[in-house]
């Protein structure tokens, strides 16, 4: 079980069919599940597979498989690196990323709205944390001055 | 004074209740330390030697009568009696205990203030000169788009985990008293051929351990694109900047990898995408935070008084006063008064009781229109004061020990809390300020040496902006002990200009005598009223060297 919610029309919710399994080392792949795989080796032979990003990896390499791609999933390798913030803001506002776009790592409830404005609509909640609780962290507040990938409008010209 | 409305009051609310909810979560044991310390952080709270320090945001430096008050309560309530006005213009109060941080913030929301993003490596408090919206050289007033800023920049989801931290400050006077040189977002703002509000944006400025001037990389931008252009540099910052080394993780230090053009290029390529969009300023908004900026009732004043006048030519320590802590005003018979809160041996620099804070208040009200600033010198200024009115303000100032007119002379010490508090400090900063107030506690002699700026910083962080001192003092360790390094020749505001070391450090005891070394040097080669930093660019630092260390010398010989 991915420990996983993700965001619906209804409103969020955890998933407990999730069908994907993170390789993080892909070594240990087995090629008949769906998989989420490492950037280098997705790009190696581009395939029905998912694709995850640390954050040292340009998301401009996955322009030409956008199309295709299933999902793709950005790495927090510590919740205090904020880089896939800003992927995920590229994704989904400049190159149009329709598709499910996966939080993983040290995903915690505290930093799940702030994911959920940059464009996030699920979240692969850490394994030791519970996604029961981390549920309570999605909704964050209720005022946003800025604009974000969710709410391209800033309070200026809302208020 | 920008007025809180719907949004801003529910946003400050909901944060309190968020906040309190993390303390519960952490003191139950569910928030690890490592988890909980970024929500604190941004929520103002560090961990000091001995206890929880809470920094309150004062946005650009501006507060009314009532605020102060409630940061009053807040000293004598929960701390024990005093606050401590920072180079940020904030205040940090050194002595919370970590349970009652909620019920503080919540009195601080009850007057539309807040603690957000005072701390952590996200945008910090927008900051601006102690004078905007008064000064007599002022070209715009830089506080709406401050508050745009401020609203802009707080909880932005993109950038609250940027690699370090990251300061702007904006200002619009023909003097810099902002320090923009020395910020990762430096703005000066100023008219353009047909009055339009142009910036001038510098970036990659700071102090800490690699101080560096910032460098311009856009000129002439339409104020239409403040937004804009600040989330396409975050954006970059964020993507690129390094995240291995706490200590390169800043701003400058990808503008000085990168090279300026290089980084600016960057910067232009992603503001292309944006710069038309919805992020834009509207003239609406402008106009509806500006008109909370608008200028009081000033009465009708002449520009001169006559009994003004006779006090000064019957009192020399008011004709002093006056002469050093008495601004010029925009309004014809109105002055800004900076209120010293560096008495010498009274209390450190910056600090001030919760009974000086309430008089501040009231003579805010009793003089001015409820209006007080805080300076990054972290003195307090009433903006607003008739010239009739100076000399009983002066009279109460001297009573409650914020009367001591030596703004901008040697004992305006700037210092941060040092070793006395900062769990980061090196070696101590208060001890030190006062050892110099000690030996330099004769005011006609200060007010001959005239303007001569005094930084002193605990550590390499340079929360004392010891680099940008015209005597510049850093608290380094050596072997366990503490030791002072001296630096001479920097400056803030246009000429700004980073100190150079004179040589090696020296203990605690000897630093008084040092500095004493160093201004007769100054008084020895001084032409006519030279100031002191001019002397020091005139002269160089080996009249000072010879003079401070002259038994190193014969040994070199």
């Amino acid at each position: 079980m991915n420990n996983l919610l993700r965001m619906e029309e209804s409103g969020a919710r955890i998933v407990l069919d999730d069908p994907w399994t993170l390789i993080r080392s892909p070594e240990t792949a087995d090629s008949t599940e769906m998989l989420i795989l490492p950037l280098a080796h997705w790009l190696e032979s581009p395939s029905r597979h998912a694709v995850w990003l640390g954050p040292d990896d340009g998301v401009e390499s996955l322009l030409p498989w956008l199309a295709s791609l299933p999902l793709i999933a950005l790495d927090f390798p510590s919740f205090r690196d904020g880089r896939a913030y800003s992927q995920a803001y590229l994704l989904r506002s400049r190159f149009g990323w329709k598709g499910e776009l996966r939080a993983i790592g040290d995903v915690l409830r505290d930093q799940l709205s702030h994911m959920r404005q940059c464009g996030f609509d699920s979240f692969a909640v850490r394994e030791d944390k519970s996604a029961e609780d981390a549920l309570k962290g999605l909704a964050g507040m209720s005022v946003l001055y800025g604009r974000s990938v969710i709410e391209p409008r800033p309070l200026f010209r809302r208020r | 004074m920008y007025q809180y409305d719907d949004y801003d009051r529910a946003l400050v609310f909901e944060r309190v209740a968020q906040f309190r909810d993390q303390v519960e979560r952490f003191m139950a044991g569910e928030l690890s330390e490592e988890e909980f310390l970024p929500l604190r952080l941004q929520n103002g709270l560090y961990m000091q030697k001995h206890a929880y320090m809470l920094r309150v945001a004062i946005p650009y430096g501006t507060l009314s009568a009532e605020q102060m008050r409630t940061l009053a309560s807040i000293a004598s309530d929960y701390d024990r009696g005093y606050g401590h006005f920072t180079t940020r213009q904030n205040m940090q109060f050194n002595w919370i205990e970590l349970h009652e941080v909620p019920d503080i913030l919540e009195r601080l929301a009850q007057v539309n203030m807040h603690a957000i993003q005072t701390s952590g490596n996200c945008v910090r408090n927008i900051t601006t000169e102690a004078f905007a919206g008064v000064a007599a050289d002022e070209l715009i007033d830089p506080r709406p788009l401050a508050e745009i800023l401020r609203q802009w920049s707080t909880i932005n989801p993109e950038f609250l985990f940027l690699p370090r931290k990251f300061k702007i400050a904006i200002c619009s006077a023909k003097q810099d008293r902002a320090a923009i040189m020395m910020h990762d977002i430096g703005l000066y703002l100023y008219p353009g051929h047909d009055g339009q509000m142009l910036l001038r944006v510098i970036v990659g400025g700071g102090l800490g351990r690699t101080p560096i001037l910032g460098l311009q990389i856009r000129d002439g931008l339409p104020w239409q694109h403040l937004l804009s252009y600040v989330e396409a540099v975050l954006r970059v910052y964020n993507r690129h900047g390094r995240r291995d080394n706490k200590y390169k993780a800043r701003i400058k230090i990808l503008v000085k990898a990168l090279g300026i053009e290089a980084f600016a290029k960057e910067v232009e390529e992603e503001w292309q995408h944006i710069k038309d969009g919805p992020a834009q300023l509207t003239e609406d908004e402008y106009q509806r935070v500006a008109s909370a900026f608008v200028p009081p009732n000033y009465r009708t004043l002449a520009g001169t008084d006559l009994d003004f006048g006779t006090h000064l030519a019957d009192n020399p320590a008011f004709a002093r006063w006056v002469a050093r802590n008495v601004q010029p005003h925009k309004i014809p018979g109105y002055t800004s008064v900076v209120l010293s809160t560096k008495p010498g041996l009274a209390s450190p620099p910056g600090d001030v009781t919760g009974l000086q804070m309430l008089a501040v208040a009231d003579w805010s009200e009793r003089f001015g229109f409820g209006e007080i600033r805080i300076a990054h010198e972290q003195n307090i200024v009433l903006p607003d004061v008739p010239k009739s009115e100076l000399f009983a303000l002066w009279q109460l100032a001297k009573e409650q020990g914020l009367g001591a007119a030596n703004v901008g002379l040697l004992t305006d010490i700037i210092a941060c809390p040092g070793g006395d508090f900062c769990a980061l400090a090196n070696a101590k900063s208060i001890p030190i300020a006062q050892a110099i107030q000690a030996r330099f506690d004769n005011l006609d002699y200060l007010h001959d040496l005239g303007d001569i700026s005094l930084n002193i910083s605990g550590c390499m962080n340079a929360c004392g902006h010891h680099h940008i001192g015209n005597i510049g003092i850093l608290g380094v360790d050596k072997n366990g002990s503490e030791w002072y390094q001296i630096t001479l020749g920097g400056a803030q505001g246009k000429n700004s200009a980073l100190g150079k070391v004179i040589g090696p450090s020296f203990s605690a005891d000897e630093v008084p005598q040092v500095i004493e070394r160093i201004i007769g040097t100054f008084v020895r080669y001084r032409e006519a009223e030279e100031l002191f930093v001019d002397t020091v660019a005139r002269i160089g630092l080996e009249p000072f060297k010879e003079r401070v260390y002259p038994k190193a010398l014969e040994v070199s010989a």
